[in-house]
Order: C-alpha cells, then structure tokens, then sequence
C-alpha cells in the first residue's frame, strides 16, 4: 500500500495552528506518510510542528462557514487545533491524518521508515540480552540457570526465548508447569536479593481448575526457590484463583487514565469540582494500591527474609508493576539510568508485557477496547512518586520517565513496537528499526536525563504510601495546561548551584595541591 | 500553680499506626514545656501554650490514653499507666494551657539573656514609618493624619494612620462614624509607579438606606488622590449574601448611587467561623487512620479548605491586577475589617511589591497589615482562656497563600517554607511579645515593649534557614506583578504545614536542605578559594592556569555575618540541617505503613496474599 492513496489532500495553505502556550501561527500545512507538519511564513521558513501521525489520539472536527477545524489530541496529552479554510480540504485533511494514525501493519509504522541523523555507537538491541543479565546473576550465586526451553516460543508465546530457572528444575519440568499456568507464563526469576539471597519469581496464576488440579512439578518449582526452613509468599494481584476474567484491571485503568486527563484538562473547575473529579478518577488510588503491593513484596525479601512469587491474572501487567517497583525499592542498581533501562527491557519488554496492544490508545480514545491500557503509564507514574521522595537516590530525573512515556505511545524507534519478544522477532526490529537505547545512550541525550542531584544511595528505599504523601504527576497531567517557565528556571538555577559547587570544588582542590607541592619543595631546597 | 511533675513508663503511640506500635519514656511537665524523652533519649517538647486541646480516653488495658492536640498541628497520644496519674496530667495541662490573663504567658517570662539596649534595638527593627516612606508617603496627595493620635477615633487601629490630603479632620471623624468600630478607610499601601493606593476599612452602617456625606467625601478623596484615574474599586470581600444580611443589623455596604466613580465588587471569601470549621474538617481528616485516597480527596473537597484558600488568593489577583493592570485605587473591607481585609491587603502587597518577598520586607508586612491594623491575634490564636468561637485560622490561612506563591514562584522569594511555618510556630507560642493582644493599643497598655522581645531580630539571627538558594533579587524586576495561576488543579494540600511533626509522610530526601547546605558550601569555597590564591601571591608565583581562568561568579551576594542564636530550643528547629549534606530516611520500613500487612502476613504459612484496594488480605 502506498501511503499517498491514504493522502486526498498533501498540502493546504493559510493553516492556523493553536497549541498551548505559544500564540497562534498561520502557515502550510504537509500531510507526509508519518508526519504531520506544519510551516510558518516566518523568515527562516522554520517548522512550527512536526508531529508524528502515530502520536495522534482522536481528532474532531467543526464547522463555522466554510472554515473548518480540527482539533488533534495526542497521546502524549497535549491538544492542538487547526483552522483549515474549505471545506473540502478540512475534510479530506481529517479523513487523511484519521487514515495515516490508525495503520493496522506495524510494519507501516515510521520506525520501518526513520532513518537516524545521529551515528550509533552502541546498538540498543544488544544492550540488554538476558545472557549478559544471567551473567551478573552467576556472580553472586550459582543456584540458577539459563533455560532455553522457549528456544521457539513454543511453550509460552509471550515469554523470551531465554529464562533463568532454578537449577535443579529441568526443561521437561519446566514444560509441565507451562500447562499447568495460564498462557504458559511459568515461574521464572524476576529478581535476586543479594543482600540476603533471597528471590521475587513471577509467573501467571495457576489453573486449578474448579477441582483444585495440582500439578506436582510447579510446587517442586516454587519450593526450589525457597531456603530449607524458609517461608515463602504468593502475592496474588488478580481477583483469585475462582474468579472468571471478566473485569481484567486494564480496562479499569483507562478509564481512570481518562477520566484524571479530563478533570486536568477543564481549567475551569471550581476547587470542589476539580477534588471530586480527581478522587473519581481513581488514578492516585490505583498508585497507592501498586506501590503498597510492591513495598510488601520488597518487604517480604529484605525484612522477612522471604522469597516471594507474583502473580496476576495473565502476569503480564499488574505483575510487572509490582515486580518492577520491588526492585526499584530494593536494588539501587535499578535506580541509574543504564539500570532503569535494564530493568523496562527486562521486566516489560522481554517478559512480554503486550506494549502494542496497551498503548495503542491514550486518553483520548473513544475506542473502549478493553486491551488498551496505561499499566506502563501508571508504573512510571508510580517511579515519579518513588523519585519525589528520594529525590537525590535516582540517576535519572522526570524527564527521562516522561520520554519513555512518549516513545512508549509514540516513537520513531521500534523499542516499543510489537506485544512480545517472538513478535519482535518475526517483525526483525533488531535489523529494521532503530533501538530507543541507541539514541538515548548517546552522551548529549543522556545529559538531558541525568538528575543532578544523584548520589549512588545503597540502601533500601521504602516510600510513604500515605495519601498524604502522593501527588499528581503535574509534568505529565499538567504540562499542557499550565506554563512551567518558573520552574524550569528554578530548576535551572538548582543545576547552576550544583555546578558551581562542583568547579570551585576543584578549584580549591587544586590550589591545595599546589600549594601542597610547593611547601614540598621548599621543605626539600630547606634540608637541602 | 504547679510543680513540674514527671511520670515513668509512658508510653507514646504513632498516631498512624493501626498496631499499637509505642516507645516508653518519660514524661516532664514543667512550667513552661511538656517533655518526654523516650527510652533512645530522644526528646519531644510542647510548649504549653501550643496545646489547643487535651483529651483524655477511656481507661485501656495498658493504661489511660491522653491525646493532645497542638496549634501548630503536633498531635501525640500518649498511655499513661495509671488513670489516677493521667488525670492529674489531664488537669494540670487544662491550667497550663488556658490561662486568664496576659501576665501570665511565656513572653512575660521568657529570658534569652540578652542586654536591655539589644532588646529594645529588637523592638525598632520595624519602623513602619520608614515603611511608608520607602512606599512614597507622605507625598503630595496623601498626608500622615493625626486623627487618632490617641486612640480617639479608632481603638483597633494604630495611632499613625495616612489619609488622603484633601480628606479634612470632619470628614475622617464623619467617616468613622459611619465605619464598623470606626474604621474609616485609611492608607495600606502606595504604589509608587502607578499612584495607585490600597485602602482599607470597615463595613459601613449602610442599613439599608443610611448615607453619611463624610464617608462619601472620603471615598471621593481617596479616589481623588489617584491623579491618573476617574474611578476607584470598593472590595468587599464577603460573600454577598452575607453582607446583604448585615443590612437588617444596620450595617452592610455601599450603594454605587451613592459613591461618585466607585465600581464595587464581592469576592465572597467566607467568615472566621466557616474557615474555623472547614480547618477542623481538614484535621480530622488528615489526622485518620489508615486514610485512602478516595477519603482523603473526599475530605479534603468537604473541609472546603483549598476553596477557601483559593477564594482568598483569588482576591489578591483582582486587587493586584487592578492597581497594577488598571491604575485603580482599590479600597477593601470585610465585616470589621481586620481579618478578610488584612489578607487580602496584605496578599496584593505581596504580588504588587518584591520588597515583602524578602525577609525583612515580610516581618514588614506582617507588622504593618495584621498587627499595627488590629487583627485579633489574640482571640484568633486563643492565646487566653477565651470565646472558643473567637478562634480562627484567618493567618494561617495568609501563609498558606505565600506558600502557594512560592511554590509556584521558586525563585520569588528570599525566604522559604521553614520560614512560614516558624512565623506560624510563635505566633501561638507567645514567647515573643509581638503577637500578643488584639491590637496596638491593647500591646502599649500590656508594655509589651518593656516587658518582652521581639520576634523578629531572633529571626533574622537565624536568617540562614530561613534563605531560599533559588532565589533572585532580579526575579522581579522583569514583572510588575506576580500573577499566579488559580485554576484549582494548582492547589494543594499543604502537607509540611499540617503534617509538620509527622516526618513519615515528607519526602526522605530533601532537595531544599540540599541546595541550601550546597549553596553554603559556595560560599566558603569562594572564601577559601581567595585564601588560597592570596597565599600563592604571596609566594610570588602565579598558580599555573588557574588564574587565567575566567573570575569565579557569585551565584549568590554573600549574606551577612550569621550568629547563632540560644533561644531557640531544639523542639523549634523546623526542616532541620543535617551534619552531612546528604542524608535519607525512611530506611526502615516501620516508618512506614504497609509494613503493618506484615503483620497479618506472618501469621501463617504457606499464604497467599491477594490485592484488594491497596489493602493485602490473606486468603490461605
């Protein structure tokens, strides 16, 4: 197919564009087959927009006269509006861009097209292998090995070809806990505490059936992971083991995300209006819910000395949160920025957290399909939480948890694209799209993540859950709403004084040394 | 009156805590302080004066409860053993904490050991009269009056008053007379540029027909004062329907026909009453257990407090926005003029002029809007045994609105939240003599001056915790206003205030003591940094390449000599600094609350724990 059938009108002049905090700007309007650009008379001919197609939400249209406009949600929450004089052109420019952002091939989307300007040193896709993260494991113990009895995605679809397993559970066992878990999601290490050895497996909930089937292999299995004498934790995140999948927690979570972006994005609410509406959405509710499971989850391990299985329904989502959230509580290596991005490889990407089915849609879809879901969105929102209160304990700072949220919905490269690691392969992301991992590992881009503020904090980090203490996510819920030109001044200023600190540091130490060495020297032409 | 009294095996319990999780210690009463230390030596104090309420439970099996509630938002609760004991606690504090007359408060007896001319230098740090100077008064249009030189026209008022030049001795005694407790409109604030002036005063005894010729001639000079403008605001800042019902009680408000040029306005800010209840609303929910989320947004939205919060900050902009925006003089009132009117004077001040955004030009402030113009700290803070429906959280409400500036303004202001909350901590302390009493009057006849010290050279002692790093004098100079966004979204609740002792719920780290001790830091380091290129002078050889370095940039002018001052106990150190630059909390997880699923947890085993609203139930 070829994307200018999907274009009826290329090009329309005399566009005007309206978008939170700049003034309105007329100008030319380019429907590309990824992108939606719009350029301004100004002088240098400069684009005022350049929007990514996919990154399109919902779009409406209205009429007054003959002048038509349109108004673009995106994914990433923000609103624009453009006036297109015609009626015909305003009509075929919304059918064009309705087209382009709802292509049903992934391989149509603009990663398979998008070619870097920037050189890559390091390939993203390589960055992460889950060999390189056994390798770290085989360092501190040796109970554990790689199984490779996923080789062809054939005992559970979703998960990566390559798993760690106790040591003592063979693949033929591990073929017969597959049938016993629902989509074949076996228990599989999700994280070793080396402090005291103790572990969080993961897996999906178990089929027992309403004979209450056991399956021998996956008590072995779950035993293995416990220490003679030790107990260990099952925390179930789903509704039970009896209850059907009628009311999966996605579906709850969209529209929760829906509704919060709704109350954010009315400026006019009156202060009992806006409460009421932020309590119904129950967005800070389901924080509190997800990072409590995972504080008790990080407690079973480090304080009772636990090891803990999780599990959900399809182990696919709330799992993943809690099993996420644990280790960024317990594991400071998690809290950098290269262990931030080992962890969403790890722990979404390759324990097939299905990202296109998801993030297909963001707040402003009025598709109410029940597999869109913002469980990414609300682990990062909960990260951010975790972040504000030890705000010096994380190497990465909010705007690297809101790129992620961005190239997670919307991206030029193809991190994101696909539900699971055999989907991936078969689409061959690795050789036709760019990692996101290359890009933001480059040394410029980094330095826009890096939170200033960091020093490597070893110890466990238990936030508060109190409601009290929770917060909307203002640089995501409201960063279209209001400016926040005082406070990325603020910020700014915040980094002066640190760098300040850090050049007089060396400054003063350097002058020591100096003088340092010259009282050396005359104390050696003294004794001379 | 009493003895200072201990008691043994207490026991103090986490107010969140759903186990009875406790430490036992030791508990002091003395004559000022309640102290308990506990068992690790750690030491808690509350100044008797800061206890708004003592409430003693029924008898439990481990003792008899005794929860005390404080005005700067502690709340404890303590297990005395035997009920005998807890009763007398229970009396003796009841005695301590309300007293019947002024003599009898801390300040009278408070003694930082400081030499009388100290003491009295303390008391000239605030000249209001150098105040109204550097606003441009007296000028040409507007003229110190000596009306109520002895208190003659207006006993809630101070004896120094700025009135219009054409507004004669007549017409001031004509207006007050027609003025709520006569207060007749005076001067509250001058701008300078655009000659446009802040009035306050009083409702008038409007009735529902009454007019007072005085009272229009005073407006008409006060709108007459403004050479460049034709018409003049009138504020009220009560809700409508409120001041339609003063009417039958032959008060009210003015009648446009009435007033030449005035365009008048309600901005419906709720009475002393109404925001007593909404902050009891707010602690009661706060102050529960186990709070979901869903409880505390819903509590929060029934208290009405941030309606209220914005209400008030709301009216700030229009006043601001008129004189800066418009050119127009605004006069305010409320009911008697001495609570909505000093917030709202006092906030558009504070958008209007950088000055107040400094430490020294708020103490000005809040000298010259709350206490020279007779806000009633005394029964608003319950200072004495008293009408409890006198008491209301109108300041409280004021430095929650600066917070709010702040918050949206970081680089605004010289001073930070520490600041606020310590102002708020002493004005129900009185340990200082500034607060004390209703108004000016009231403070020369109790010689305040004579007999206690000021607050605020103790605060400017100790002025370095009170510094914002991120501040910048030149912030301001590119606005002429503060125009802060009051769509509800930006409102919050404001946690280190009403949970200031509760240290579990603030964040574990503090980016603000970071910046702030960084920010020292750079001041040393500039300073030994010169010493050290002074001494390589001295050697007479260049320090290779350093020099030649671009000159080290200040990012902050040097603050002047800081001495530490002893009268602060320790119990007042606000958003303490700690030793080393980088510290953390919250290593243990019995600071926080889920670890009580723990306990339901280690019940049995094998378990399995499933999610239900944020609550881990075990279903084994």
């Amino acid at each position: 197919m070829e994307f200018a059938e999907l274009i009826k009108t290329p090009r329309a002049d005399n566009v005007v564009l309206h978008r939170p905090f700049y003034p309105a700007v007329e100008g030319t309007l380019c429907l590309t087959g990824h992108h939606l650009i719009l350029s301004s008379r100004r002088q240098d001919n400069a684009e005022e927009l350049w929007l990514l197609h996919s990154n399109i939400d919902s779009i409406e249209k209205r009429f007054v006269g003959s002048l038509g406009t349109i108004i673009i949600k995106c994914k990433d929450l923000r609103i624009i509006q453009l006036d297109i004089p015609g009626m015909e052109e305003c009509l075929n420019i919304a059918s064009s861009i309705e087209a382009l952002s709802t292509l049903d091939s992934v391989t149509l989307m603009y990663p398979f097209f998008y070619r870097p300007m920037f050189e890559v040193v390091e390939d993203g896709w390589h960055s992460f292998l889950p060999e390189r993260e056994f390798e770290l494991l085989s360092s501190v113990t040796n109970e554990w090995r790689l199984s490779y009895v996923n080789k062809e995605f054939s005992v559970c679809p979703s998960y990566p070809p390559a798993v760690t397993v106790p040591k003592s559970i063979d693949d033929e066992a591990l073929r017969r806990v597959a049938t016993f878990r629902h989509g074949g999601r076996f228990p599989v290490l999700s994280y070793y505490h080396k402090k005291n050895g103790m572990v969080m497996m993961r897996s999906s909930q178990p089929l027992t059936g309403t004979n209450g089937r056991r399956c021998k292999e996956d008590s072995a299995l779950i035993n293995a992971t416990l220490r003679a004498g030790k107990r260990g934790y099952i925390i179930d995140t789903g509704g039970g083991f009896e209850q059907e999948v009628q009311y999966p927690q996605y579906n709850i979570l969209q529209e929760s995300l829906i509704k919060l972006v709704e109350a954010c994005n009315d400026q006019s609410h009156n202060m009992d209006r806006w409460l009421s509406k932020l309590e119904a959405s129950n967005w800070l509710t389901h924080i509190k819910e997800i990072l409590t499971a995972a504080c008790l989850a990080a407690q079973c391990i480090d304080r009772e000395g636990a090891s803990v299985l999780v599990h959900g329904t399809e182990g696919t989502d709330s799992t993943l949160q809690i099993t996420s959230l644990a280790q960024i509580i317990l594991d400071p290596r998690c809290r950098t920025i290269r262990g931030f991005e080992a962890l969403v490889e790890r722990e979404w990407l390759q324990a097939g957290h299905p990202f296109q089915l998801r993030c297909a849609q963001s707040a402003y879809s009025n598709s109410k399909q029940k597999w869109e879901s913002p469980v990414f969105f609300l682990f990062l929102d909960c990260v951010w939480q975790i972040l504000r209160q030890f705000p010096c304990s994380f190497e990465f700072n909010e705007h690297f948890l809101i790129m992620l949220f961005e190239h997670a919905y919307a991206s030029q490269f193809g991190t994101f694209l696909g539900n699971n690691e055999s989907e991936r392969y078969k689409l061959k992301l690795s050789q036709k799209t760019m990692s996101l991992w290359s890009w933001v590992n480059q040394p410029e881009e980094l330095s826009k993540f890096k939170n200033p503020l960091f020093e490597a904090n070893s110890l466990v980090i238990w936030p508060s859950v109190a409601p009290q203490s929770l917060q909307l996510w203002e640089g995501v819920f409201l960063r279209w709403n209001r400016s926040s030109k005082f406070l990325d001044e603020a910020y700014e200023e915040m980094n002066n004084i640190i760098e300040y600190n850090k050049e007089l540091q060396a400054k003063v130490n350097a002058l020591r040394r100096q003088l340092a060495e010259l009282e050396t020297d005359d104390g050696m032409q003294e004794s001379s | 009156l009493i003895h200072s009294r201990t008691e043994e095996q207490v026991k103090l319990i986490d107010r969140f805590s759903t186990s009875n999780k406790s430490l036992v210690g030791t508990l002091y009463l003395t004559a000022t302080h309640l102290l308990f230390i506990d068992s690790s030596q750690k030491e808690t104090w509350i100044l008797h004066h800061h206890i708004a309420a003592v409430e003693k439970l029924a008898l439990t099996t481990s003792g008899c409860p005794l929860v005390i509630q404080c005005k700067n938002f502690r709340v404890v609760h303590f297990i005395v053993p035997r009920e005998r004991d807890c009763h007398d606690i229970y009396n003796s504090l009841l005695q301590l904490s309300k007293l019947a007359s002024y003599d009898e408060l801390y300040a009278f007896s408070y003694n930082p050991k400081q030499n009388e001319s100290k003491r009295l230098q303390g008391w000239q740090l605030i000249d209001l009269a150098e105040e109204y100077k550097r606003m441009g008064v007296p000028n040409s249009n507007w003229q110190l009056s000596d009306a109520n030189r002895d208190y003659e026209i207006c006993d809630s008022y101070p004896r120094e008053l700025y009135v219009p030049r054409t507004a004669s001795k007549p017409v001031i005694v004509g207006s007050s007379k027609f003025r709520s407790k006569g207060r007749f409109p005076v001067l509250s604030y001058y701008h300078r540029d655009k000659e446009a002036a802040i009035c306050r005063c009083s409702q008038p005894l409007s009735g529902f027909s009454a007019r007072c010729l005085e009272d229009e001639n005073m407006l008409h000079a006060i709108s007459i004062a403004n050479p460049a403008h034709h018409y003049m605001y009138v504020m009220d800042t009560r809700p409508k329907l409120n001041a339609m019902a003063n009417r039958a009680a032959g008060k009210g408000y003015e009648n446009e026909d009435n007033y030449a040029n005035i365009r008048f306005q309600f901005v419906g800010i709720e009475n002393i009453h109404v925001m007593r209840s909404s902050l009891q609303k707010l602690l009661e929910v706060s102050g529960t257990k186990a709070l979901s989320v869903n409880s505390f947004l819903s509590g929060l939205e029934n208290s009405g407090w941030l309606r209220h919060i914005k209400a008030v900050l709301d009216a700030a902009v229009f006043l601001a926005k008129a004189i800066a925006v418009e050119n127009a003089t605004v006069l305010v009132h409320c009911s008697d003029g001495w609570d909505r009117t000093s917030q709202v004077c006092s906030l558009g001040s504070l958008l209007l002029d950088s000055h107040y955004r400094t430490i020294k030009g708020f103490m000005v402030l809040i000298e010259k809007d709350w206490i020279s113009f007779g806000h009633k700290f005394s029964d608003r803070c319950g200072q004495l045994d008293g009408d409890p429906k006198e008491i209301s959280p109108v300041f409280t409400q004021f430095l929650e609105c600066v917070w709010h500036l702040t918050e949206q303004f970081p680089q605004a202001f010289e001073y930070n939240e520490a600041f606020l909350l310590q102002i708020h901590e002493h004005v129900h302390s009185c340990q200082f003599g500034n607060f004390l009493g209703n108004c000016q009057k009231e403070r020369e006849e109790l010689k305040l001056k004579e007999k206690t010290y000021s607050l605020w050279p103790f605060l400017l002692d100790e002025q370095k915790k009170y510094l914002n790093p991120l501040y910048n004098r030149d912030f301001s100079q590119k606005l002429v206003l503060l125009e802060p966004n009051t769509a509800s979204f930006n409102f919050k609740f404001w946690r280190n205030m009403y949970h200031q002792f509760d240290r579990t719920m603030h964040p574990r780290q503090s980016v603000f003591n970071l910046i702030m001790a960084m920010s020292e830091q750079n001041k040393q380091l500039e300073k030994d940094f010169k010493e050290l290129e002074a001494k390589m002078k001295q050697r007479n050889r260049q320090p290779e390449e350093l020099l030649t370095k671009e000159p080290l940039q200040s990012v902050h002018p040097a603050s002047p000599a800081l001495k530490t001052s002893p009268c602060f106990k320790k119990e007042q150190s606000l958003l303490p600094m700690k030793d080393s630059i980088r510290t953390i909390e919250g290593s243990n997880t019995a600071d926080n609350r889920y670890s009580e699923y723990m306990e339901e947890l280690s019940k049995a085993e094998p378990a399995v724990v499933s999610l239900e609203y944020g609550v881990a139930r075990m279903t084994c």
